[in-house]
């Protein structure tokens, strides 16, 4: 019998669902204000399925009002791409060590 | 692209992401940590160009739009105080949250473009995780927006409740499943819209009844509905790299929000539920005012200070207000001067959202290992000769440890008490946010400093 593609997307989830609880458990409190807003960048990878949506369907009728919301979504998923990214950086960049 | 190959690229970026976050558990390497994010998206973003593989007008129109928001993220991330970073955070919640949605909008109009079937007869799995991803999204979107409205000032922080209001919200999440159901035997348009449109009203009722001090918990909970929201996508797109980022932002979503709820000793439902205090506030009003209080000015912290051998200050969400940050790091550069010894002590729920005083304190160019955590620092409170309270108050609050009656019985404060003495800078004698009376102000080794914390502070570095 073979194993339903599902299964195997669940065990990613399942096991990442682990890694991320120990990975997460390992941030330095004084950084929990970066890794939300890292978290909040890297979930904007939803962008990928916004690119196909966009892009669905003939060329020559590109604005469908299915490729409008892929549209719509790729803006919001990229100001928080570049948002996100950006502003952990700029957080990250203020903490220094004591200068001795 | 092959399917295959794209396949093992997002599991590189899948990857990256858990880089990005292991880089986070030391600031000297989040950094590098940062920058593994970002090749991750950039390898996803690619590869979804190559694997697609139409490169026609769309394309051109694709690049447009990412610049687009590209450009507006990076102007607000290079604009945006410090002190805004909560109401920051829960804006770019919203967004993902809305793209969510927009995307399973976008898969239930056109099946056919991501491999799900046809429109009418969508294959059920997809069905189930499209939809679930949309109504979280949905939650995510509208309970973001109302944290951002409140943390930005332009609804009030109180708590608006109702009656029946947990009776309503379970009816209409409940209405939610039933939706769900039927929309997999009929594959009905209607139903699509009306299971969205009922999860933005889910998240807006989610979110009212809970008061402004209660933020972190709900940021961190928005963060990881905004994960499980992207895995519900990724499960309907079949892709790994989201179903990896998903579960990683929703379980680091949770463990913040049990790492907040745990520093006030609340269960996460009793949050949710919300209206803490509220009932409270009327109960304390009538006995304060009366007992004495030892009111200092500038001159008198800093004659104190000047003269201890060592300093603990204690910030919080008062700090953040008053944008004091700056001013304080003056005083505590002038307190190092003389010789004394300072550091920083931070309670888990300081401020607005998990963090938010360290990322103020690293603004204001403090070392932070000069700054500690509850646990590190507690007991050199008993060791220290000042401790400096500046814009925080319930998590200082002895009651804690000491009233089985109270609200915030046993949640951990920190035991400024026990230092010689107690500076509290503070406008007035109101209670904090749980609304009790904060019995330090009342101490023999206390002094309190009435006014606004950044002005008492650039007054105190005048007279040191």
């Amino acid at each position: 019998m073979e194993i339903d593609p599902f299964i195997f997307r669940l065990s990613i989830f399942i096991l990442s669902i682990f890694v991320g609880y120990y990975v997460v458990w390992s941030v330095t409190p004084s950084l929990h204000t970066p890794l939300m807003s890292v978290t909040n960048a890297i979930s904007s990878v939803i962008i990928v399925g916004a690119i196909i949506a966009a892009l669905a369907g003939s060329s020559n009728n590109i604005f469908e009002i299915s490729n409008i919301f892929g549209f719509l979504a790729i803006i919001l998923a990229a100001v928080n791409i570049f948002g996100g990214f950006l502003v952990t950086q700029r957080m990250l960049q203020m903490y220094k060590k004591k200068k001795k | 692209m092959s399917a295959n190959l794209s396949a093992l690229f997002y599991l590189i970026s899948g990857i990256l992401f858990i880089l990005a976050l292991r880089g986070l558990s030391s600031p000297e390497t989040s950094r590098r940590g940062n920058y593994f994010g970002i090749a991750g998206m950039a390898i996803s973003i690619i590869v979804t160009f190559l694997s697609v593989g139409n490169f026609g007008s769309g394309f051109i129109y694709v690049l447009i739009f990412l610049v687009i928001g590209g450009s507006v993220g990076a102007f607000i991330a290079f604009r945006i105080p410090m002190t805004a970073m909560p109401e920051l955070v829960a804006g770019f919640h919203s967004l993902v949250g809305l793209a969510a949605v927009f995307v399973a909008i976008s898969a239930f109009l056109k099946p056919e473009a991501f491999n799900l079937g046809v429109v009418g007869n969508i294959k059920l799995a997809s069905l189930i995780e499209m939809s679930l991803g949309a109504a979280i999204g949905a939650i995510t979107f509208s309970g973001s927006i109302i944290a951002f409205l409140k943390l930005r000032g332009i609804m009030s922080g109180a708590p608006i409740t109702f009656k029946g209001q947990h009776l309503i919200n379970l009816i209409l999440g409940l209405s939610i499943l039933c939706l769900i159901y039927y929309l997999c035997s009929s594959q009905s348009t209607n139903i699509f819209w009306s299971i969205i449109l009922i999860s933005f009203l889910v998240g807006v009722l989610l979110i009212i009844p809970i008061g402004g001090a209660d933020m972190p918990v709900v940021i961190s909970m928005l963060n990881s509905y905004s994960g499980w929201a992207a895995a519900g996508i990724g499960f309907t797109l079949e892709n790994t790299a989201l179903i990896i980022t998903g579960a990683l932002v929703g379980s680091s979503g949770a463990i913040l929000s049990y790492i907040m709820c745990k520093g006030m000793n609340r269960s996460f439902f009793n949050v949710i539920l919300g209206g803490w205090g509220a009932s409270d506030q009327t109960k304390t009003e009538n006995n304060k005012e009366q007992k004495p209080v030892k009111n200092g000015n500038a001159d008198d912290a800093a004659f104190l200070m000047k003269n201890a051998s060592s300093v603990i200050i204690v910030p919080g969400y008062g700090m953040a207000v008053a944008q004091a940050q700056h001013a304080l790091r003056e005083m505590v550069d002038a307190l190092k001067k003389n010789g004394v010894k300072v550091s920083y002590a931070i309670h888990p729920v300081a401020g607005r959202m998990p963090g938010h005083m360290n990322v103020l304190l690293a603004e204001a160019n403090v070392p932070y290992d000069e700054v500690f955590e509850l646990e590190e620092i507690n007991n050199d409170f008993a060791n220290c000769d000042v401790a400096y309270v500046i814009g925080a108050n319930d998590v200082t609050n002895p009651i804690a440890k000491s009233d089985p009656q109270s609200p915030i019985y046993g949640m951990p404060v920190l035991d400024v008490e026990k230092s010689k003495s107690v500076l509290f800078v503070k406008r007035s004698l109101s209670p904090g946010y749980a609304g009790i009376d904060n019995d330090l102000f009342y101490r023999d080794n206390t002094l309190m400093l009435f006014a606004d914390a950044k002005k008492m502070t650039e007054e105190i570095v005048k007279s040191l």
